[in-house]
């Protein structure tokens, strides 16, 4: 083209290089907001809440009916509602065993101080259907169809079948995000069911791989945590409720200090095929 | 501004698209990096502006729903949106050499700093594990999507190019 014809004159535009420099100042701003303070960035939650999260619905429900279907044509209905049903009842007792079984060890070790009205098959719960998650291979993050609006606060625990899955740590008027307790940056407080000692649960990518996450700092000095014992939630976490199955024990060695012991558990509940949750609508009672 | 939309169109299937159907087709709960391959396309195909604010707009859904500090991924994106925009100078849509190397590095770029900031500052020193149970698989299949995508992606683009040669003419 040559010089002498003239264009049409060029809108204005920032150069990139600015705009670099805008974002990655928007961006270091709203990361020292959301880490030092409370900062909940709403307006954003909103706004994919009415955009995104239909959409995620959609495609999960037909996901959903795709696998039912494929289901349908392996199995006989009849069997698949059956097996449901069962499930359920083996959910249930399982709840109950746990606690049953921990009505058993507080009486015989008489720690009725722990006032065990509150057991965990009273808590209030409703369900929701996980509508997203795993879009990244490093945390075990996931987002349920239910928010601000159907009264899911922040902390929330959440279930599936008789175990702990992890829970919300942030919200949307439709949605929730929540961190299970397989993710690699949780930790939950829990306790031995058979003899009440206090140790640390956390998710780790590594050993998750083969189905386990860690514990550690148990003090166990008379080596009376065996493998197979049963782990809950214990009383003195600030987030989770107490008493609520983690999982069993399923190594345990001693760690160098000769003081504290550490080794994996077995989660109760199968994290790679989750679709339907719990959501306990209890916060857990804390001093401010 | 048909442009901007497709854009913005594109980055919400993405998104989507990773966030529920992939999960289905994870290989060992791997899932390929789509909102990766997106960003760099697009840098390469519509220049660095394009480049950084997919980039930008793609790492923001994923710091909304999936993370908790919020800017962290919409940084990382938007620089190797960046990064990408750069060669747009060097591309030439029938060479797929030129893409797959730079989804490859993004990819590989991207993962390296997540398990740098996130992973090795709390103590998880084990960097030969997670880059051969995490990275390298996702690498591979992040690849072997980008050559199913990168055609519709080129077949976008080319439309575009098109409309703006007629307009020109």
């Amino acid at each position: 083209m040559s010089p002498l014809v003239k264009r049409k004159k060029e809108r204005f535009k920032l150069p990139v290089k600015y705009w670099i420099l805008i974002l990655s100042a928007v961006c270091v701003l709203l990361m020292c907001l959301t880490f030092m303070t409370d900062f909940k960035f709403n307006t954003a939650n909103f706004i994919v809440g009415y955009t995104v999260v239909p959409f995620q619905n959609g495609l999960s429900k037909v996901g959903g009916y795709l696998t039912d279907k494929a289901e349908l044509l392996a199995q006989i209905k009849d069997l698949l509602a059956e097996n449901e049903a069962l499930q359920q009842q083996v959910d249930e007792l399982t709840i109950e065993n746990t606690a049953l079984m921990q009505d058993k060890y507080e009486l015989n070790t008489l720690r009725e101080l722990y006032a065990l009205d509150q057991q965990y098959s009273d808590y209030d719960k409703v369900g929701a259907r996980i509508i997203m998650g795993g879009s990244n291979n490093w945390f075990d993050t996931f987002v349920i169809n239910k928010g601000s609006n159907d009264g899911i606060e922040p902390d929330m625990n959440i279930m599936a079948g008789s175990g702990l899955v992890g829970r919300v740590v942030e919200t949307g008027p439709n949605w929730a995000q929540v961190v299970s307790i397989i993710d690699d940056t949780s930790n939950v407080s829990a306790t031995v069911l058979s003899t009440s000692d206090n140790l640390i649960v956390s998710g780790d990518l590594s050993t998750m791989e083969n189905g386990y996450i860690r514990f550690s700092q148990l003090v166990d000095e008379d080596d009376q945590v065996v493998v197979g014992d049963k782990v809950v939630t214990s009383d003195i976490s600030d987030r989770y409720q107490p008493g609520i199955l983690i999982g069993y024990i399923s190594y345990i060695e001693e760690d160098s200090n000769n003081l504290t012991k550490s080794g994996y558990i077995t989660p109760a509940v199968d994290f790679e095929h989750l679709s339907e949750v719990l959501v306990i609508t209890e916060l857990k009672q804390t001093i401010d | 501004m048909k442009k901007v939309i497709t854009t913005v169109i594109l980055i919400f299937i993405s998104f989507i698209l990773q966030s529920t159907v992939f999960r289905a087709i994870a290989i060992q709960g791997i899932v390929p990096n789509l909102l990766i391959i997106l960003t760099a396309c697009t840098g390469f195909m519509q220049g660095e502006r394009y480049g950084v604010f997919t980039g930008f707009f793609c790492g923001l859904l994923m710091d909304i729903f999936f993370f908790d500090i919020i800017g962290f991924y919409a940084l990382l994106y938007m620089y190797l949106g960046y990064m990408n925009g750069l060669f747009h100078n060097i591309f030439y849509p029938d060479d797929i050499k030129l893409p797959l190397i730079m989804i490859t590095v993004s990819d590989l770029l991207y993962s390296l700093v997540v398990y740098m900031l996130l992973f090795l500052l709390r103590s998880r020193f084990d960097f030969g594990y997670y880059f051969l149970n995490i990275i390298l698989p996702e690498l591979v299949y992040t690849i072997f999507v980008a050559v199913i995508f990168y055609p519709l992606l080129l077949l976008i683009s080319d439309l575009f190019r098109r409309a703006e040669k007629r307009k020109e003419e």
